[in-house]
Formats: structure tokens, sequence, C-alpha cells
């Protein structure tokens, strides 16, 4: 046991923890804020991996931006369903047995790869190179179509976004 | 001395089985979005920790993309969350089996 | 290496023991002498009527929602902006292309009255 394995340990166990909680508590609001320690979570776990930048990244799209959105949505469907009606589906076993099915699969063909026990090397110190990364990311040979759609997606996201969400004028 | 890949490759896998009940178990559509933001997330460790171990570009350049697209699925997903909650007054996902308006 | 993020960690306990310590010690130091005026949630102002968790408007939302938008922009061009040196004008007309995209998005959003406030 490293003090890394230690740091690590708790930071997983913090965040299945709060993940666990997003998924079993009834009110929406203690939910969303699980969510974020989720989050954090994951970002602690990018940083203990040397990717800074994905680190600064996820704490600013997702917690900074996204966590917000669905707070926002929070706030707005308030009282949308009441704490002591039924919040679980009826054929839950069979979603329990399913999806303990799942995780056995998936830990099954990940330890089935050579490398699963190996000590997962990090980033080179100093974090990913940004540069090759931004050359990459508009070179023609390189990924430059797939950028171009990312800005696609985000005007179709929002034109679509608001336009359902505005108010209606009242007739 | 560091962490094996296994420690993170199980994490991610727990988060994204935690993240499918949340999804399939819960009535609630926000309480939905919220694993489904979950399983984004384990799927983004998974393409980290490799790209992180590869040393290659194309495992970050996809978390780059897997974030964008999240954030257009969530601004959507939300706004009809909202919609739909305007109209009908619940977001009970059993009461939304009629696509009506 | 590793003690850049201790820095970091240092810094988050300090952020999150802060503010414990400061209202703990509020509470032991201070005089408590409570009344019936004290004690209401305003001391001065009216009682809020009804609950404190009201619906609010739709157009609240818009804003983060552009908000989010505008976010993953800045972040997608961030490392173009860290190469831009070794860049060509192609490049750059490539990342004038994307902003110019999301430019229209600002403008429907304005046009559609999204960004006003009332």
């Amino acid at each position: 046991m490293t003090i890394m394995q230690i740091i690590f340990l708790i930071t997983a166990s913090v965040t299945l923890f709060a993940a666990l909680m997003v998924v079993s508590t009834r009110k929406m609001m203690h939910a969303a804020m699980w969510l974020i320690l989720v989050l954090f979570g994951v970002t602690i776990t990018f940083a203990l991996l040397e990717t800074r930048f994905f680190a600064i990244v996820q704490l600013v799209i997702y917690i900074g931006a996204i966590a917000i959105l669905i707070i926002f949505a929070v706030m707005l469907t308030r009282r949308s369903m009441n704490a002591d009606v039924p919040q679980v589906n009826r054929n839950w076993w069979l979603v329990m047995v399913s999806s303990l099915a799942l995780f056995v699969g998936l830990v099954t063909v990940m330890s089935v790869w050579e490398g699963f026990f190996v000590t997962a090397r990090t980033a080179p110190p100093g974090g990913e190179n940004l540069v090759q990364l931004g050359t990459a990311l508009v070179d023609p040979n390189g990924f430059v179509l797939p950028f171009e759609v990312a800005s696609l997606v985000l005007l179709a996201a929002m034109v679509g976004a608001i336009y359902v969400a505005a108010e209606r004028k009242e007739k | 001395m560091g962490i094996p890949v296994s420690y993170y490759l199980v994490l991610s896998a727990i988060m994204f089985v935690i993240g499918i009940l949340g999804v399939l178990l819960r009535r609630n559509a926000l309480v939905t979005f919220m694993s489904l933001e979950m399983m984004f997330n384990a799927a983004n460790l998974i393409f980290v920790t490799f790209a992180a171990y590869y040393r290659v570009l194309t495992g970050q350049i996809f978390v780059f993309f897997v974030m964008t697209v999240a954030a257009a699925e969530v601004a959507v997903g939300l706004a009809l969350m909202v919609a739909i909650f305007r109209t009908k007054h619940s977001i009970d996902l059993d009461q939304m089996s009629s696509l009506k308006g | 290496m590793l003690s850049d993020w201790l820095y970091v960690g240092i810094f988050l306990v300090i952020a999150t023991f802060l503010p414990f310590v400061a209202i703990t010690l509020a509470g032991i130091l201070g005089p408590k002498k409570p009344n019936r005026l004290k004690s209401t949630i305003y001391e001065c102002g009216i009682e809020t009527v009804g609950e404190t968790w009201v619906q609010f408007r739709a157009q609240y939302y818009i804003f983060a929602l552009v908000f989010v938008v505008f976010d993953v922009e800045t972040v997608l061009l961030y490392p173009w902006a860290v190469a831009y040196n070794q860049l060509g004008l192609f490049a750059v007309a490539e990342a004038v292309l994307f902003v110019l995209i999301l430019f229209a998005a600002l403008v429907y959003a304005w046009r559609k009255g999204a960004l006003r406030w009332f």
C-alpha cells in the first residue's frame, strides 16, 4: 500500500458512495449535490493519472456547466414527483440480475487483457502535451472534421433547446 | 509502487453499473439524467486511463468529443424535460408513455 | 510532480476547514441573549409568504443553457490557442469557421429573445 494507492482508494470509495446516493436518494436536489461529488471524485482520479488538462476540463464542463444546468432543471421541476410514491420500477429484480451480469461480464473481459494488473502509466510529468493536442485538433489529416462537427452539434443543441424551452407567447 | 490499471478499470465498471441501475430502476426522469452523466464519466475515465497508458492522442481527443456531446445532450434533454413538465406537471417516466402533447 | 498536487490538496483542506472554524468560533465566543425579535428569520423586513422553493421562470434556464454551449466552445478552442504558434493560416481559418458557426447560434439566441432578462 503506497500513499498513492491509499489516496486512490479513499477517492474511489467516496465517489462510489456518492454514486449510490445519487441513485437511491428521494430528493432530487440532494441527488444533484451527490452527483457533483461524483464528478469531483472523477476529477481527482484524472489528477492521479497526471492528466491535468482533463482534470480542469472536467471541473469546468461537468461541475461548472452541466451540474449547474441539472440544478436549474431540478428547481424548474419542483414538486414534480411526490417523495412518497414508489420511486422504483416494478421489475427491479430483473434489473438487479441483469446489471450484476453486466458487471461480471465487464470485469471478466477487462481481466483477460494482459495489462490488467500492471501498474498504470500516468501521463508524462507536467501533464499532457497540449501543443500536440491542439495541432491534432486542426490538422487536416487529424481531427479537423470532428472539430467542426462538434461546433455544428453545439449549434443544433442550442437552437433546439432554446426552441423547446422558450416560453410560448400567450395566444 | 503506483496504482494498478485494474483499480481504474474496476472503479469505472462499478460507476457504469450504478449508472445503469439508476437509469433502469428510477422512475424520475431527472435522476435518470444524472445516472446517464455518471455513465458518461465512467466511459471517460477508461478513455483517459488507456490514453495515459498507451500515450496516444486518440483517447484524449475522444474524451473531448464525449464531453461535447454530453453537454449538447444535457442541454436538449433537460429542455425537453422542462417543456414536458410545463404541460404535464410530472416527470414520472411511466406517465410519459403517450407522446401526445 | 506530486508536490504540485500536494499544494492543491493543502489549499482544499484549508478552504474546507476555514468556514467550519469561523462558524464554530463565532458560536463559542459570541454572547447569547436571544429574544423573540432576534430569532425571527428576518430581523427587519417582512416574513416570506408561502413556500421558499417557488417555481422560477424558464428564462433563467435558457441563460444557463447558453452558458454551457459557450463553455464547451472555450474548452475546445483552448488547445488550439496553446498550439497557435506552430499552426499555419489554414488552422486559423478552421478556428474562425468554428467560431462563426457558434456565432450563428448566438445570433439565433439573440433573435429569439433568449438573452433578454425580463
